[in-house]
């Protein structure tokens, strides 16, 4: 892989999206439609295989004093219910800490695929993940919103926020609408989805370019040495970024839903 | 006629994206600088502040990614 995208000899070649395209292991059509099953997707379900045992084993036969794997589940748990449900939502947010805690979960794996050895490609860095992940908090805050408000009143008050003089309203009015109901979904989904994009080929470039220097006929391969550190130090920047872009799109779903259930003030 | 001393050539896309970070660079920095002051005049509030900082940063480091994303979406 490495090899094929910076090959010696003619030049340096910079990674681009065909780092990202795989090719599939198995397709078929029905429906009148092509099915593949790539890389991408075998890490998905892999994923998410990984993150349902792991809660299942943990939570199959729950003790009053909880054993190891209990125990680390239970805290994981607890930062994103207390963490996240309790302090952004308030007190009636620990009702949503399951789906917080499978969300985190399931972009958090997602997300360190991109570091982690032989996936070497973060699934969220395909922007159909993100964009799924961001419908769904979409259709989850407005329809806790409706339901709380009822929909006049609920869209009343995204439309037309009260404690404002009210000519305003011909300016604030489409911005709101559109901020509420276009760019929040579409920032969640490109938030996630640029930063893993962009952190993925940032190694990409400094692991491509250590193997092309490495390779280069003459002193050039003194610049590996540069190269080959930045790698492993961007390696655990992107530890840090993947971690932190789970947190947020967590964060920020909850902050959508609190928003959706707060009362007119 | 215009001359142009120095042909440019290269990617537009990259020059657009260099000023378009320069807005959420700023925002950014502002963020956590006020993060940092306030964690220093009063450290027990750093659990109050870090989700406030963290999410803040995420809302200004939006606008740079869009303009990470756009030339791909427009480009060719």
């Amino acid at each position: 892989m490495l090899t094929r995208l910076g090959a010696a000899g003619e030049g340096y070649v910079a990674p681009s999206l065909g780092a990202f395209l795989f090719d599939p292991w198995v397709h078929w059509t029905s429906f009148g439609h092509e099915f593949y099953i790539n890389k991408v997707i075998g890490l998905l379900f892999f994923g998410c295989l990984a993150v349902g045992a792991f809660f299942l084993l943990a939570f199959r036969n729950p003790k009053v004093v909880p054993g190891p794997l209990q125990n680390v589940a239970e805290s994981f748990y607890d930062f994103i219910r207390n963490g996240i449900g309790r302090d952004v939502i308030g007190p009636e947010g620990v009702k949503y800490a399951p789906y917080l805690t499978i969300l985190f979960f399931f972009v958090l794996i997602m997300n360190l695929y991109g570091i982690l050895p032989v996936a070497q490609v973060p699934v969220t860095s395909r922007i159909a993940f993100p964009a799924f992940l961001a419908a769904m908090s979409w259709v989850i805050f407005n329809y806790v919103g409706i339901r709380r408000k009822g929909l006049g009143p609920y869209f009343k008050e995204i439309a037309f926020p009260p404690g404002v003089p009210k000519a305003v309203y011909v300016l604030l009015t489409p911005i709101e609408l559109v901020s509420t109901l276009l760019v929040r979904p579409f920032s969640l989904a490109v938030r996630l989805f640029a930063n893993m994009f962009a952190g993925h080929i940032l190694l990409l470039v400094f692991a491509t370019a250590t193997v092309y220097l490495l390779n280069a006929p003459n002193f050039s391969k003194i610049f590996a040495l540069v190269s080959f550190p930045m790698a492993v130090i961007l390696t655990g920047f992107e530890l840090l970024v993947e971690v932190l872009q789970a947190y947020i799109f967590t964060i920020l779903t909850a902050v959508y839903i609190s928003g959706a259930l707060a009362e007119e003030h | 006629m215009m001359v142009l001393a120095a042909p440019v050539s290269g990617s537009l896309g990259s020059i657009g994206y260099g000023l378009a970070a320069i807005g959420p660079g700023i925002g950014i920095g502002l963020i956590f600088a006020a993060y940092v002051s306030g964690v220093a005049r009063q450290p027990e509030s750093r659990g109050t502040l870090q989700p406030i900082a963290l999410l803040g940063f995420a809302l200004a480091e939006a606008l740079a990614l869009f303009g990470l994303v756009m030339p791909f979406v427009f480009g060719k």
